[in-house]
């Protein structure tokens, strides 16, 4: 793990100047992997939020090589530079003697539409790292549920209304699935614990073949919180036992982070605006099965990283 | 040079191997998936050098086109009907960014319903999509049209996407003799893989898919429509020098007895060969037949169209796909379309034919010739869009 002030030493991947809201976590993910890379890095990146916001022609936030493509393709693209980078390397035709390869999607292009692409690229065994910057919604359009967004959430397809308090399911666990995939490193993190994130984004780096990292990214319009708060936000998800950090490095489970003292999910739920229905009279129950999913999940986790409570 | 029989699909994927890409990401689909099945062979066998990426859908075969050929590797696939469809997405996007990416398409009916037979509808849907579209009659076209669509994507004053194609069956699964070029020769004419620009140029970085709006979108779209005109011209010099190497010209459409033909038959792919032995035969009565085959559909070649009916009283515009808007098939309505400033023209008669593989077989073409011949002595069409051949 590089010192601070090494990493603020290197030349930013992404610079400032583009057009993402105040506080957004999205180029947060990307400043703190890319930086952990010590070879050079080609970016892909699925429609979303962070392509709109970062590549407005004629101008680009990106100081790498950067190919969006579409929405649910960034795993099968980038799959595609990797490929072709393999057959010009064996041809002697390109001078780099490795690349990282990152593919970039949101919950929306990971989780929901780009599911395939992405169980297909890691299938396949393509030497490229895919990071989920994970917001919980399709935020590009308006605050959309995907299958990231937890239960109880409010978004714009599944509002909280008079008989219906938002999300109705519980999100699904992809890292699971994609722990499932067999892949050699698997990682959960978020921007709030960036040490822990670097660090994996750098073990990701230093391990060839497939790798998939989950990151939480705290959105402040999406989840309705003060922009100066999503290091907070992402703090507390951990903290909570809401979003644990953990990695799966060929098979093996490890907690990354084990708070001190698990505080109550409410700590984490009453703090956004996507949840404040839920604190009316009436929905206590919906509270009370948040809280006992996270702990199912906690423990389960716990169990396979051979963690005792 | 070698003769060989062999099919459509196999004719393609020997073009493919001594093309020798550096990237393939195909997906199966009947009646394309030999070409792709064979390429795969050549790759476990050592026969090429390509890296080969057998995706998991032909949305990812055509994402991972494109990512490969951004990062300036020379890039083919094939596929067919849904796949074509299921691509349909990618296809514009590789358009836009200019990637001179070959695909081996073979016609086939969409659904639905579900039929895997040769139509055009697979091909006609996605025609607007800034791909050149070449048609082949036979195998040996279908062998010659992939080596020349090479040629064509990477000529700088196009640089966009190229599908060869044949038709499902009639010519993917025919078995054919054919002439090939020698390994060695084939290498030499489509030359190295020139790159403008790559992401794989880490000193270098370029941003690609950006988004792009009002202000910029619709000058990158002209640069689109222009690199499509230029098409033309690249298409007539590539035919041409692939005659002179090879002794097998070709340009955007090619005529057969219509110098001084008074009704014509103007169709793409397998049933040119269909017709040709039709205008032999009437020619031996006396009738004046002619057939026109439009080999490249894209760009669209109205002024060799006009020029070549320009003569014509009655012709049949034979369609094997339907646009469903009442108006006709997408050949008739081009063409229509290209004749409506001319005064000396024929009159059209269209025909919509053989959907799902239905078969167009000598009778058939014979009896649409004498259906233009009494066109062109009464003055009269029976009415301008026929459904030809289906029950009623």
């Amino acid at each position: 793990m590089p010192a601070l002030k090494d990493l603020v030493q290197k030349k930013e991947p992404l610079c400032g100047g583009h057009r993402a809201c105040s506080g957004c976590g999205a180029p947060i993910v990307v400043r703190q992997i890319l930086l952990a890379s010590k070879e050079p890095v080609v970016v892909t990146c699925a429609t979303g939020c962070l392509e709109v916001v970062s590549t407005i022609f004629p101008y680009t936030a990106w100081n790498v090589p950067f190919l969006h493509n579409a929405f649910e393709n960034a795993a099968a693209t980038c799959s595609g530079i990797e490929a072709a980078f393999q057959a010009l390397k064996r041809k002697g035709k390109t001078k780099a003697e490795h690349i990282n390869f990152v593919a970039f999607g949101g919950d929306g292009g990971t989780y929901d539409i780009g599911f395939q692409s992405l169980s297909g690229a890691m299938e396949r065994g393509h030497d490229m790292l895919y990071v989920c910057y994970n917001n919980e919604a399709y935020m590009n359009t308006g605050i959309q549920r995907s299958s990231a967004t937890p239960k109880g959430a409010n978004t714009t397809t599944a509002p909280a209304g008079k008989v219906q308090a938002g999300k109705k399911q519980f999100a699904k666990d992809l890292t699971e699935i994609m722990v499932s995939h067999d892949i050699p490193y698997v990682a959960q993190a978020s921007i709030g614990n960036w040490r822990d994130l670097t660090s994996k984004a750098e073990k990701a780096f230093s391990i060839r073949g497939p790798k998939f990292l989950n990151v939480l990214q705290p959105c402040r319009l999406g989840w309705g919180f003060a922009p100066a708060q999503t290091p907070e936000m992402a703090r507390l998800a951990a903290d909570t036992c809401f979003w644990p950090l953990y990695e799966v490095v060929n098979g093996e489970y490890k907690l990354t982070y084990k708070p001190k003292v698990k505080k109550p999910v409410v700590e984490f739920l009453k703090s956004q605006d996507r949840f404040r229905h839920l604190f009316k009279p009436g929905n206590e129950a919906i509270l009370e099965s948040i809280q006992k999913e996270t702990d199912r999940r906690w423990e389960k986790l716990l169990k396979k990283c051979g963690e005792t409570q | 040079m070698p003769q060989l029989a062999k099919t459509g699909n196999e004719a393609m994927a020997e073009a493919m191997r001594q093309i020798n890409p550096d990237v393939v990401a195909a997906y199966p689909i009947t009646p394309a998936t030999e070409i792709v099945m064979i390429f795969s062979q050549f790759v476990a066998d050592g026969l090429v050098n390509t890296e080969y990426v057998a995706v998991e859908s032909e949305h990812s075969a055509m994402s991972a086109c494109v990512g490969a050929s951004a990062a300036g590797a020379r890039v083919m696939t094939g596929t067919s009907s849904q796949g074509l469809q299921l691509m349909s997405e990618i296809l514009p996007i590789a358009a836009a960014l200019r990637l001179p990416i070959v695909l081996c398409d073979v016609n086939r009916a969409l659904s639905g319903p579900i039929n895997i037979h040769c139509d055009h509808s697979d091909t006609m849907a996605v025609r607007d999509f800034g791909w050149v579209q070449i048609f082949s009659e036979n195998a040996q076209e279908a062998y010659d049209n992939v080596l020349q669509a090479m040629k064509i994507v990477e000529d700088e004053r196009v640089r966009l996407p190229a599908m060869a194609t044949t038709d499902g069956f009639i010519i993917s699964h025919c078995m054919e003799k054919i002439d090939t070029l020698e390994d060695a020769v084939v290498k030499n004419y489509v030359g190295e893989h020139k790159v403008i620009n790559s992401v794989l140029d880490v000193d270098k970085p370029i941003t690609l898919g950006s988004i792009d709006l009002q202000d910029y979108y619709f000058e990158h779209r002209m640069a689109m429509a222009d690199a499509m005109n230029h098409a033309k011209q690249v298409i007539v010099e590539v035919g041409q020098d692939f005659g002179r190497r090879f002794g097998r010209s070709y340009g955007m459409i090619e005529t057969y007895q219509l110098d001084d033909a008074e009704v014509a038959i103007v169709a793409l792919g397998s049933t040119c060969g269909t017709a040709r032995a039709v205008v032999d035969e009437l020619r031996e009565k006396g009738i004046k037949a002619g057939l026109l085959k439009i080999r490249v559909f894209r760009p669209f070649p109205a002024d060799e169209i006009i020029q070549a009916l320009s003569k014509i009283k009655a012709a049949a515009i034979m369609d094997r796909s339907d646009t469903l808007s009442s108006q006709g098939g997408q050949v008739f309505t081009e063409v229509r379309s290209a004749l409506y400033e001319q005064s000396n023209k024929p009159l059209l008669t269209n025909y919509i034919y053989g959907l799902g593989g239905r078969e167009i077989s000598l009778d058939d073409i014979r009896r649409i010739f004498v259906e233009q011949v009494e066109a062109a002595a009464s003055g009269k069409v029976r009415g301008p869009v026929q459904h030809f051949g289906v029950r009623q």
